[in-house]
């Protein structure tokens, strides 16, 4: 009897196993952010308590972060949780890539660029979306500020075990279709909860086939399954995207490492206790209707008759009636963004839908970087000029209108094409209406003036 | 933490499944650096439409919570459990939760309940045709009740808790201090961690 990836990774960090009692687990690596922070160093200090690891933990700011005028355009609250995080991470000796650093963007996004993120690893940040980092084939997961604080003072976490899903798909993915897609249809197949309890390796020739970003968005909608986490086995893509970068192994340890990495997949008796095939070629560029992930139908469908409660709630909030075409759903707004999709070849993919066409008059589109390295090479490639030119607001790096703490929100009532992760009521803006979508929807709803299906644009 | 052991207070229904955690503390008051304070902002969206249930005088005070499937999902946020923690509310039953929801609940001191789907149904429909009804939830013999009085027969339910969990709960244990004794565990663990995991700095 094999076993999965999850668990080779969970042995690998088990401190201890008291009889009875969750695995005490080792963190390899404890990313902090701005929002869950501050309570879990306020603890710390009232209990005369430091951080065991700092060179194990690194900061950044994301989540409330202004996307332009730098930060003196924060509000007052902003700017004091900002400030709080620097003193924080000043005494514990924590690094922080704040605002202005070269380094800063999305935690999720800055880990992975860095080569902080490797396979094998054990990774905790008080952030849902963690589960991103699995992509490399690390064992990744959002944890409470309770937790931080936890991490913070032993580097370690009591868990319990998860359950095993594999989400198998196979197949070339048709034109149009991308990694975005993938992890809607997964979501709209398995539903919100559909990976309670469970940790979900993606498998199968189309995972294979996917760049390190599209990975990375797959895993990073995993927590929208209501899954722990979600994983990907390292292998040559893996390797090749981490050869090199500021924190990957050293010339000198690389062949170990990649040795290591090796040995993590999948043994081939290992038992899952779910499995889920999905068939790429089936799959369709979707869009949400309503104000869950799952409840997302392929782009050419329409709006659904509400089979449940929640169903209703959902229609009566995005203003929608049963049988309306989702193509001819009108937009008001268009974000390109977030740490689902704003690294580079989400913008590539996204200006190349938009280069020769205008935003539509009625619409106001924007472009948010994950990272400001992400910024500063879609510069360079002259991304941001087509963006410009087409009438996008090219912004700096930060989570902004994904969960609108910062001045980036949609207003009551407006109705927004979003390459993020979540449409939930007022995610984006208290009334605001979220249709999530892949980059290449979103750049040609923002050009149509609707949702449109960029399969048949041009 | 506060321990929980045996608590009897008024039962507040909310019938809705999925409720995620943007619902029950909007993004705008995340901004708090300080635990306490996020009661006022309790499903603010949802109060600020009007007419919303738990707005009721009778639900007011309310210590439980009972709800649909999937209670908690979306952000990992623990402002969501402080802020049912500052409402006073002590535990949440609902068929399920999402993991980060409950595990931020145990570790916060808001005991969340799982209970099958029938029995959660009994409980809102008790609630909501006697607003104001109160039930007893005690964790020390892990059991739900509500006693017989008058017309109306009693009502019982068991349920089980993590174990870990339960005693943590029971105690008002600190699980950091339990964690900081194992101190020569975590030692021996990093002593044998491979050279080329990355350091940031
Ligand atoms: S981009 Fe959105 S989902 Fe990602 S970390 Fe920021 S707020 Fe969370």
């Amino acid at each position: 009897m094999g076993r999965t990836m999850a668990s080779k990774i969970w042995d690998d960090h088990r401190v201890a196993a008291p009889e009875g009692e969750p695995d005490l687990l080792y963190v390899d690596l404890h990313l902090v952010h701005e929002v869950t922070s501050p309570q879990a160093f306020e603890s710390l200090r009232l209990n005369d308590r430091h951080v065991r690891r700092p060179e194990l933990t690194l900061a950044t700011m994301d989540h409330d972060v202004p996307t332009r005028g730098g930060r003196a355009a924060a509000d007052e609250v902003a700017e004091r949780q900002m400030s709080a995080l620097e003193e924080n991470c000043r005494r514990a000796g924590i690094r922080l890539f704040g605002m202005g650093s070269a380094r800063q963007g999305i935690v999720h996004v800055i880990g992975p660029e860095l080569g902080l993120t490797q396979p094998g690893m054990l990774i905790v940040c008080g952030d849902s979306h963690t589960s991103t980092h699995g992509a490399f084939g690390a064992l990744a997961f959002g944890i409470g500020t309770s937790e931080v604080e936890h991490v913070l003072a032993t580097q370690c976490l009591r868990q319990r075990r998860p359950r095993a899903m594999a989400v198998t798909v196979e197949g070339a993915l048709p034109l149009g279709v991308t990694a975005k897609d993938v992890a809607l249809g997964i979501i709209a197949r398995i539903g919100v909860e559909g990976g309670r309890g469970h940790v979900i390796e993606y498998r199968g020739s189309t995972i294979r086939g996917l760049s390190m970003e599209g990975r990375m968005t797959v895993c990073n909608m995993t927590i929208e399954a209501g899954a722990r986490a979600g994983m990907i086995a390292p292998d040559e893509t893996t390797f090749a995207y981490m050869k090199g970068r500021e924190y990957a192994p050293r010339p000198d340890q690389w062949e170990a490492a990649v040795a290591s990495w090796r040995a993590l997949a999948t043994d081939a008796g290992a038992g899952f206790e779910h499995e889920v095939a999905i068939d790429a070629g089936r799959l369709e560029p979707y869009v949400s209707w309503g104000t869950n992930p799952g409840q997302s139908v392929p782009v050419t469908g329409s709006v659904p008759s509400p089979s449940t409660e929640t169903d209703e709630r959902a229609l009566r909030y995005m203003a929608l009636e049963p049988g309306t075409a989702m193509e001819s759903i009108s937009i008001d707004r268009v974000f390109i963004g977030s740490c689902t999709n704003a690294r580079l070849e989400d913008l590539r993919i996204a200006a190349s839908v938009v280069r020769g066409h205008n935003v539509h008059p009625k619409v106001r589109a924007m472009v948010v970087p994950g990272s400001a390295s992400v910024k500063r090479q879609a510069e360079s490639e002259g991304l941001d000029a087509i963006f410009r030119d087409a009438g996008f607001e090219w912004r700096d790096a930060g989570c902004s209108m994904c969960l609108g703490m910062n001045p980036d929100i949609l207003r009551p009532g407006e109705r927004c094409a979003s390459t993020s992760n979540r449409n939930f009521e007022g995610r984006q803006g208290s009334g605001g209406r979220t249709h999530l979508v892949s980059p290449p929807m979103a750049a040609a709803a923002a050009i149509a003036g609707h949702l449109v299906d960029v399969r048949e644009f041009n | 933490m506060e321990p929980f052991k045996r608590t009897t207070g008024v039962l507040a229904p909310l019938d809705r499944a999925n409720v995620d955690t943007d619902q029950i503390i909007p993004k705008q008051f995340l901004k708090r650096i300080e635990r306490s304070g996020y009661g006022p902002f309790l499903f603010y969206d949802w109060r600020r439409q009007g007419g919303f249930i738990l707005d009721r005088p009778e639900y007011q005070g309310a210590t439980f919570l009972v709800t649909g499937p999937n209670f908690g999902c979306g952000s990992s946020r623990e402002h969501a459990a402080w802020s049912l923690l500052d409402a006073g509310f002590r535990a949440v039953i609902a068929p399920s939760f999402s993991d980060i929801f409950k595990s931020n609940g145990f570790r916060s001191g808001l005991l969340p309940v799982e209970l099958p789907e029938t029995a959660v149904r009994q409980l809102i429909d008790l609630a909501v045709r006697q607003p104001g009804i109160e039930i007893t939830v005690d964790l020390e013999s892990s059991l739900i009740s509500l006693p017989a009085r008058g017309e109306s027969s009693g009502w019982e339910a068991d349920f089980s808790v993590d174990p870990f969990f339960r005693e943590c709960l029971l105690n008002g244990w600190d699980e950091v201090a339990l964690t900081l004794r194992q101190d020569a565990d975590i030692a021996r663990y990093e002593s044998t961690r491979p050279g080329w995991l990355p350091i940031s700095r």
